[in-house]
């Protein structure tokens, strides 16, 4: 940790005296969660799905550890161990797969929510970009792991759905075709797909908590940032983690589960497709085939591209969706904007918004029967999102004019009501404080 | 130099949508899409209220008693429940020696073999058997229902859009195509003249390309004798038919919305607790930021002692 003013762990308990001394895991959990970590004082609530992303993977490590234990990956069994096993008989099963199920929803909402809050608040600009770039590999992880979890229950969507995105890599001229082969050891989703999905399955989301401890080993080289992304300056700007964004994070944390609850238990089917409760049929393909909510939008740029235009349309439809998430690898050289907060960047802040409302755009019509009218709105939209990306934040970041920055944290937290209003007998200090000379 | 190259690929892959948009524009206005009659003649589920509905919902058993009638005496003749065993009909309220007959005296029997042979052969359920299918296999349900497949019925309240609704519709929904008329009053037949319901097919707007190869199974009032009195319309079999098959597709729902609302007081409490706590932890840190601003009382208190003592008016 880089503040000075970071308080060093001191074992009270000759025991915890004695482990610190041989090896020093809680000083490692006091510097990284604990009192030992200074956080901005300034966090709004949209800082608090990092916490609870970590809370979903895991619940999701949890309930699939025991789903595990009662699932069949062969493609007789998969349907039945799903549908009659663990939802009929397992004690409690119905409970630990409608929880595995919305679990992953709400992971993808929370992830989604915190993804926009680093690209208004800047979060992937220096001194944080391999922080934001690690979060976009959890990411690209999340989606395999969900899309192979997907396939598991062997639902008339799951084989299609494996069907259709392991179909993307056949778009590739020459190699594609072989490489789908290759991953799926077939020529269609069979046997060999499902249980090389169950292996991968069970695999990736250790590999998503490794490289979510890189994440946040990186992001404590130089701490959190903050709404203001004003660099932390004095220990006042600053307050240790624990208790203060544990209690945060708590009582926040019991809120959104409430939700996640709530879903979980009252509508458990709402986010999930009626045609997975049809067992996987290669001789019957499903009128609208969609995948899960989470990737609407990538479907959409999949399917917005209609014309062969020197490649053929499919493969740019390829391109297009690898592409709109690998040029968010890139987004810390293309804002080169000094200032990280949407809030002082008028001109940000509208395409930021724009941005927001074109994604959800792509979302419905990634999720909806095709008709003309949807496939147009979903082109625009899909061509705002790259425009956006890749022309507009550059040439916004070079000729918008910011608005004047706090000058520390701390200024930001008293709205620089102090200027105006310091009253008479009073000195101002450097940063924005007042002191009260008749005391 | 990375924004360079961002600028190009971002124009290019822009400008190759905008083609297709064209594209497709053009030939959407040169040749549109001509109308189709699944699109405008199907009818989303009329609305049907269950006792299972909503988060405090709970099965009417005697609805459920009612609806396993319909099943048995009706669709098990082509439709399988292979999901639910009859042990499962203790949830309905049926005692040990009723489920032990009900499955010894299903019409089929489950597949077995001769002990003394060892040929294939079969035997009586017993209530630890699933409900067995109608039909040995699928060749065998296509051979004997025009080349259509019944679908199994376990889940079907959870594997169509509209679940029980869209059953109850369906069920009750045949209709005569000739002068069928939709909402608009337009008249199917006249309208699309190809749209005649093919031989082996029937009818039914609520079905998603309004032909269904399952002839209307409910057809009179009074074809199932219900013993608890109910009259048993067609419309009546229908909804109880549903609702049996809501149990089927989710037998553990009024455990789930037990837990669920013992898991939503918890989460509540806790979050409220956790408020406050966060709220008393935080009182400090949040005061030693105020202390320093102009609106905090005490600072206001100390300012006008500060005035006051230097005698300027305020």
């Amino acid at each position: 940790m880089s503040f000075s003013w970071a308080k060093r762990y001191e074992p009270k308990h000759p025991m915890m005296k004695w482990l610190d001394e041989r090896l020093p895991l809680p000083r490692l959990v006091y510097g990284a969660i604990g009192g030992g970590y200074p956080v901005p004082r300034n966090l709004n609530y949209f800082w608090n799905f990092g916490v609870l992303a970590g809370i979903f993977l895991t619940i999701q490590i949890i309930t699939g550890i025991v789903l595990a234990m009662h699932y069949y990956a062969t493609t007789d069994g998969a349907f039945l161990s799903v549908n009659q096993l663990i939802m009929r008989d397992v004690n409690a099963g119905w409970l630990l797969r409608y929880a595995h199920m919305n679990g992953a929803s709400f992971f993808f909402i929370v992830t989604y929510i915190h993804i926009f809050r680093g690209l208004f608040y800047g979060s992937y600009k220096a001194p944080r970009e391999l922080v934001w770039m690690l979060g976009l590999v959890i990411y690209l992880l999340m989606m395999a792991t969900a899309f192979m979890g997907y396939v598991l229950p062997w639902g008339q969507m799951s084989y299609w759905g494996a069907q259709v995105i392991t179909g993307f890599f056949s778009a590739f001229p020459l190699v594609g075709e072989p490489i789908r082969v290759w991953l799926l050891g077939g020529y269609a989703p069979d046997q060999a797909a499902l249980t090389r999905f169950f292996s991968l399955h069970y695999l990736l989301p250790f590999v998503i908590a490794a490289v979510v401890i890189l994440h946040i080993w990186a992001l404590h080289i130089p701490g959190s940032g903050n709404p203001t992304g004003v660099d932390v300056k004095e220990e006042r700007d600053t307050l240790p983690f624990h208790p203060f964004y544990t209690a945060k994070d708590g009582w926040f944390a019991a809120a959104f589960l409430l939700v996640y609850a709530l879903v979980t238990y009252f509508a458990p089917n709402y986010l999930g497709h009626p045609d997975n409760y049809v067992q996987a049929n290669p001789l019957a393909t499903p009128a609208h085939i969609v995948p899960e909510w989470y990737f609407w939008p990538f479907y959409a740029i999949l399917r917005s591209f209609t014309v062969d235009f020197i490649l053929p349309a499919k493969l740019w439809g390829v391109l297009a969706m690898f592409l709109s998430i690998l040029l968010l690898f890139l987004l810390p050289w293309l804002d080169k904007s000094p200032v990280r907060s949407g809030s002082y960047r008028p001109v940000f802040k509208r395409f930021f918004w724009l941005l927001v409302v074109d994604v959800v755009i792509l979302g419905y019509v990634g999720g909806a029967p095709i008709s003309p009218a949807r496939i147009a709105l979903g082109q625009a939209a899909a061509a705002y999102y790259f425009l956006h990306f890749l022309v507009i934040l550059p040439l916004v970041s070079a000729f918008e004019t910011p608005l004047p920055l706090p000058s520390s944290i701390s200024e930001s937290v008293l709205h620089g009501e102090q200027a105006e209003a310091a009253p008479a007998g009073q000195t101002k200090r450097r940063g924005g404080s007042t002191v009260v000379a008749a005391e | 130099m990375v924004r360079v190259i961002a600028f190009v690929v971002g124009v290019v892959f822009a400008g190759v949508l905008l083609i297709s948009l064209i594209g497709n524009a053009a030939s959407y206005f040169k040749s549109p899409p001509a109308p189709l009659a699944a699109e405008e003649f199907h009818k989303e589920p009329r609305a049907l209220h269950l006792a299972s509905d909503g988060p405090f919902g709970k099965f009417d058993k005697r609805q459920l008693q009612r609806g396993f009638q319909v099943y048995s005496e009706v669709c098990s003749a082509c439709h399988s429940l292979k999901l639910v065993s009859f042990r499962d009909l203790k949830e309905l309220g049926y005692n040990e020696a009723e489920i032990k007959k009900i499955a010894s005296d299903w019409k089929t029997q489950v597949p077995s073999i001769n002990p003394d042979t060892g040929e294939a052969s079969t035997r009586k359920a017993l209530p630890s058997d699933n409900f067995p299918a109608p039909f040995a296999n699928e060749v065998a349900a296509r051979a004997a229902n025009n080349n259509a497949l019944p679908p199994d019925l376990s889940l079907m309240t959870k594997a169509r859009e509209g679940g029980a609704a869209y059953v109850h519709s369906l069920l009750t929904g045949y209709a005569d195509q000739a002068g069928y008329k939709n909402e608009k009053g337009e008249e199917l037949l006249k309208k699309f003249p190809d749209a005649k319901t093919p031989e082996n097919l029937h009818f039914n707007p609520y079905f998603a390309n309004l032909n269904i190869a399952m002839p209307p199974p409910l057809t009179a009032n009074g074809q199932v004798s219900y013993e608890d009195g109910t009259k048993p319309t067609v419309d009546q079999m229908a909804t109880d038919v549903a609702a049996f098959l809501v149990w089927t597709a989710e037998p553990n729902l009024e455990s789930r919305h037990a837990a669920g609302l013992a898991v939503a007081i918890f989460l509540l409490i806790a979050s409220i607790l956790g408020y406050f706590a966060y709220q008393q932890i935080w009182y400090e840190a949040k005061r030693a930021v105020r202390i320093t601003g102009p609106l905090d009382p005490i600072n206001q208190a100390k300012t006008r002692r500060a005035k006051a003592k230097q005698g300027v008016a305020g």
